[in-house]
């Protein structure tokens, strides 16, 4: 069996996340070096804060301050960090209840050694340098008691916090896919023929109507008709092109499902339904296995086809 | 209207730790197939489809859409997704039959869980204000609730280490499996730790996998197959999630939903979806399954843990043991979320 | 079958950013409104079902967990449904489901959208490796189809206009509407940026943070019900793929079949005469004409012809999306559910200034992905006859 084809994928977004009332007040409190914890009707104090109260359901509003000092109740060690952790040098998570209050927090501990860290060991808060009203302004714990004292109020309340997620991914291709692809990086446009409907797909893929692989390889024209299409004239986040530009449904000529690509060459407003056009490969020594050896498509200059060769591709 | 449903098919991707397309489409093909077969129904005879994915294991949006592909939709057909483990679109399934909207359903669920990080991410599972932030990763967060059991004398290493010796030994007969063979405690104690106190044997395999089951109401059970598996009980709850508000040695949500479902004591088998060994034990004691319940005869989690059909495989493999007849009462179980967070448990019997 | 009736509504006013709530405040403003609209509290609540669309959005996986304790489901069975578009309606089916397979009593069904958390342009244009990158945007997906349909019905080019009017003078009167002009007109819309040929920016719908939720119950406990109920008569969902040879982009087999047997269940032969009022998801205005036909409520090629005859509007025959619509308020997860719960507040007569007078027979509908996706209910202001 052939290998499959497989290419990193990367996400990256800085979230902004808006924190409302209770977490509002508690992010704030991080930027002034004070730990508030919420306290819902049976009088427990909650840190982190609820913003219900679990049993009656109403909105939490009363914080207080708690201790930045406190015990741990459960702990861990990972001795390689991984990206975003709270250390990049081996430390330990832990469940660390502060005093004041009821419930744990998690964060991590930069006790140096796994042999340091035990159940009911006593922290404190080690601060950011550089508080902003986030949770990483607590950069991590450390052992013993001595903490810092808070510090002055630093402005405004903190109503948004950011926090960047970024991840990778292996996305990984069919050999069916892969195979296209192959041919894709030759110059050719291979498509594969349905066993039950007949039908031709490009690229090959399960197909969608009947649920089994395409089989019987078929070659497919780089020639196609433009089924239709929109002018692209916005910018939008993630644009890859400067607008204006046309995208058009392509039907190419011995498929039976067009294709969506782009159409330059000619101004936008001259683009029209059954327009004939053709492929245009990027230079032969650009060519990999991706669909972006075609950079684009161009008019023949052949005449239109008629709207009922393509009307059921709509 | 069925009052009765029951558990007439099954199928399942054996279970590896790279497998697949990130899609998913191609792994499905076959298995909806095994499963429609097994079955004796055909793929135009289900009257609803319904499937448990995650964008975040694809790392793409609108991840499932593709794979309907898989099924062959068109002429259009009538589905649903939930964003869980499919077990939970079990339920979705199992309910739609109950209410007479449908005689039939195939319920899959897939994932390629070696596309990303996985343990990673799923820090995203965390609440995103205070704690995802610092990308606490699922085998510390499993860990520190194995701390906190070991500390309260509910479990030891020990008997975690004899969790996974088990699992695997009797793994050896589930071709599926990822992770088998003997294992001596002993040994698997003498290995060092990966996120103290889990050692590599207490912690789930990365896999990649799927799993399919099809469900009918009683007449067309009864009509399909000789021996289906009665859904005599099925509920799910949830917990709060925050590792430090809920006690995480208890898990109330799986002692809830087997109350609801009415988890008999008289249970031949029970297929615990523990994806680390600690939770096994805790498992088994918030359902108060005692020593005679066989507990996974597959290997469980432990031996293969395809995220988002790992729990509907626990359904399926209960099943299978009613209905080749080993068993005349099985329990599925499945989980979501950080720490056994949210629990489904599914009583499968030979008499309806 | 058991029967089912929508007990409350709520929902948040709607935003572009709604920076003074975290994704909990977000959801309980439009629970705590349902919970009290319906006049039950939450011992009275048995499940609640979460419908969102994808968590790229929020950057948070399966958020239900996380929000499991504000959303009262701690103790309870939580549901997370996840049918792109479609999922608002998709989520309130479930939540039928459960009543009506007599698994509940009372069960809570929200969906939420916290678009300013990041930005869904960016998110659904993730391009993975292998594939082409054609960007072009959400509206870029849907214009083309736009085209076909204009050349395949020979509808005039101001129809989109007239609904981008019609849709933005009826948020005027919807309190929670994000978008609410009242002065807006053909000639303002015609005026506005082509954004995506032959989609104008007014035509367009905007990008919402938002919540809503409804409370479903069985016979009882809407015979319980102090305040007047909307009956859920029937409910249908159908899918195709997003692409396959043959797939009909402006008439999709699956919304009409979904339609059919919506209809067939509901004891409704003609669907003009017979609904009184339609909530359509409509995120650009073309696809109300698009969507009548799909619905049956005009031959195909034909609906533009109620919209440009003023049919639509409220006081005409079927007046569709009162409330503005999705080109009022879009916060994608719960667009489709505030079409099912605008449904039913208009047959328990609880619409407010977008009130249809007399109205008793609604329809809520939500579509989604590559118009593959299809969900939608109609809701009377009297018990189904059959039980």
């Amino acid at each position: 069996m052939e290998t499959v084809l497989a290419a990193p994928l990367e996400i990256g977004f800085d979230y902004t996340r808006s924190l409302g009332p209770v977490l509002g007040r508690f992010m704030t409190g991080l930027r002034d070096r004070r730990v508030l914890g919420s306290r819902t009707a049976d009088g427990r104090i909650h840190v982190p804060p609820l913003e219900y109260d679990p049993v009656t359901h109403a909105p939490v509003t009363e914080l207080v301050d708690v201790q930045p000092t406190g015990t741990v109740v459960s702990w861990t060690w990972t001795d390689r960090p991984l990206d975003g952790q709270p250390l990049d040098r081996p430390f330990g998570w832990a469940l660390i209840r502060l005093d004041g209050a009821d419930t744990a927090l998690l964060h991590a501990v930069d006790a140096g050694s796994r042999d340091r860290m035990h159940t009911g060991m006593r922290v404190h808060i080690r601060w950011s340098s550089s508080p902003h009203g986030h949770i990483r302004d607590i950069e991590c714990f450390a052992p013993g008691e001595t903490a810092a004292a808070p510090a002055e109020s630093g402005g405004d309340p903190v109503t948004i916090m950011t926090t960047p997620i970024r991840l990778a991914y292996t996305h990984t291709t069919s050999p069916e896919e892969g195979r296209y692809l192959r041919e894709l990086a030759e110059g050719r446009l291979l498509g594969q023929r349905c066993p039950v409907c007949r039908k031709v797909y490009v690229p090959p893929r399960v197909c969608p109507a009947d649920g089994v692989p395409t089989e019987e390889e078929v070659a497919v024209s780089e020639h196609g008709t433009v089924t239709t299409f929109c002018v692209v004239n916005v910018p939008f986040a993630g644009q890859r092109l400067e607008p204006p530009y046309v995208v058009a449904q392509i039907l190419l000529d011995g498929a039976d499902m067009p294709i969506p690509h782009l159409i330059l060459g000619l101004p936008a407003d001259e683009v029209r339904m059954g327009m004939r056009v053709a492929a245009v490969w990027r230079d032969r020594a650009e060519w990999t296995t991706s669909p972006t050896n075609i950079a684009h498509f161009l008019p023949t200059g052949e005449p239109d086809a008629p709207y009922e060769s393509y009307e059921d591709h709509l | 209207m069925s009052e009765t449903v029951a558990v007439i098919g099954f199928a399942q991707a054996a279970n590896r730790p790279s497998a697949g397309t990130t899609s998913g489409v191609e792994t499905l093909v076959p298995v909806f197939q095994e499963a429609l077969q097994s079955a004796g129904l055909g793929r135009r005879e289900v009257d609803f489809w319904c499937s448990g994915s995650s964008d975040y294991l694809a790392g793409r949006a609108f991840s499932f859409v593709n794979a309907v592909d898989a099924i062959g939709a068109f002429p259009p057909i009538s589905e649903s997704h939930v964003e869980m483990d499919a077990a939970w679109a079990f339920y979705e399934a199992y309910v739609k039959i109950l209410a007479g909207e449908a005689e039939t359903a195939l319920v899959y669920g897939f994932g390629k869980s070696s596309a990303g990080l996985l343990r990673r991410v799923l820090a995203l599972q965390l609440d995103p204000y205070v704690t995802a932030p610092l990308w606490p990763d699922s085998v510390s967060v499993a860990a520190l609730q194995a701390r906190l059991a070991l500390d309260a004398g509910i479990v030891t290493e020990r008997a975690m280490a004899e969790v996974a010796a088990r699992s695997r030994a009797d793994a050896t007969t589930n071709p599926y499996a990822q992770v088998s063979g003997p294992a001596d405690p002993e040994y698997l104690l003498a290995g060092p730790y990966v996120a103290d106190p889990l050692r590599r044997h207490d912690c789930a395999p990365v896999s990649d996998g799927a799993a399919a089951l099809v469900l009918a109401g009683g007449e067309r059970a009864r009509r399909h197959r000789e021996r289906p598996a009665w859904i005599t009980g099925v509920a799910h709850r949830i917990d709060p999630q925050g590792l430090g508000e809920r006690d995480l040695t208890a898990v109330p949500s799986a002692s809830a939903a087997a109350e609801a479902a009415g988890l008999p004591d008289d249970l031949d088998v029970a297929e615990l979806h523990a994806p680390f060994t600690h939770q096994e034990l805790l498992l088994r004691a918030a359902l108060g399954l005692g020593d005679r319940v066989r507990i996974n005869p597959s290997g469980g989690a432990l031996c293969g843990n395809p995220m988002f059909s790992a729990g509907l495989a626990r359904i399926g493999m209960a099943a299978e043991q009613v209905m080749t007849g080993r068993a005349r009462k099985a329990a599925g179980h499945a989980t979501s979320g950080p720490a056994l967070q949210q629990n489904l448990i599914c009583v499968l019997e030979a008499e309806s | 079958m058991r029967r089912a009736a929508v007990l409350g509504t709520g929902q948040t006013h709607h935003r572009t950013r709604r920076t003074d709530v975290s994704m909990a405040g977000l959801c309980r403003e439009a629970i705590d409104r349902a919970l009290e609209d319906a006049g039950v509290d939450w011992p009275d609540i048995d499940a609640v079902v979460l419908g969102k669309a994808p968590d790229l959005f929020e950057g948070v996986m399966m958020p239900e967990l996380f929000l499991a304790d504000a959303l009262g489901a701690s103790g309870r069975p939580l549901l997370r449904v996840h049918t792109a578009g479609s999922v608002g309606g998709a989520t309130a089916i479930v939540a039928t489901s459960l009543v009506r397979a007599g698994v509940h009593r009372r069960v809570l069904a929200v969906a939420f959208e916290k678009q300013s958390e990041s930005n869904a342009m960016w998110a659904l244009s993730v391009q993975p490796p292998f594939t082409a990158p054609i960007g072009a945007g959400a509206g870029g997906y849907f214009a083309p189809h736009i085209r076909s349909y204009i050349r395949r019905s020979h509808a005039p080019g101001h129809i989109g206009a007239l609904v981008a009017v019609k849709d933005r003078r009826n948020g005027a009167l919807n309190p929670y509407a994000h978008l609410r002009q009242p002065d807006i007109t053909v000639e303002s819309v015609q005026a506005s940026p082509m954004l995506w040929d032959p989609v104008r920016y007014d035509e367009t719908c905007p990008s919402s943070d938002g919540a809503c939720a409804v409370v479903i119950g069985d016979q009882e406990a809407a015979e319980a019900s102090e305040r007047p109920v909307a009956w859920i008569r029937a409910t249908a969902m159908r899918t195709e793929p997003t692409f396959f040879a043959g797939k009909d982009h402006v008439n999709p087999r699956a919304g009409a079949e979904a339609s059919h047997a919506l209809w067939h269940a509901a004891g409704i032969t003609d669907p003009f005469e017979q609904v009184d009022v339609a909530e359509i998801y409509v995120p650009f205005s073309w696809f109300e004409p698009m969507w009548l036909e799909n619905l049956g409520f005009a031959e195909a090629g034909h609906g533009w012809k109620l919209t440009e005859s003023g049919e639509t509007r409220i006081g005409g025959r079927l007046p569709v999306n009162p409330s503005g619509g999705v080109l009022c308020s879009n916060p994608i997860g719960a667009s489709g559910m505030l079409r099912f719960a605008e449904a039913a507040m208009q047959v328990m007569g609880r619409a407010g200034d977008h009130q249809v007078a007399g109205a008793r027979t609604a329809l809520g509908h939500a579509y989604g992905g590559g118009s593959q996706f299809f969900s939608m209910w109609v809701v009377s202001d009297t018990a189904p006859a059959s039980a």
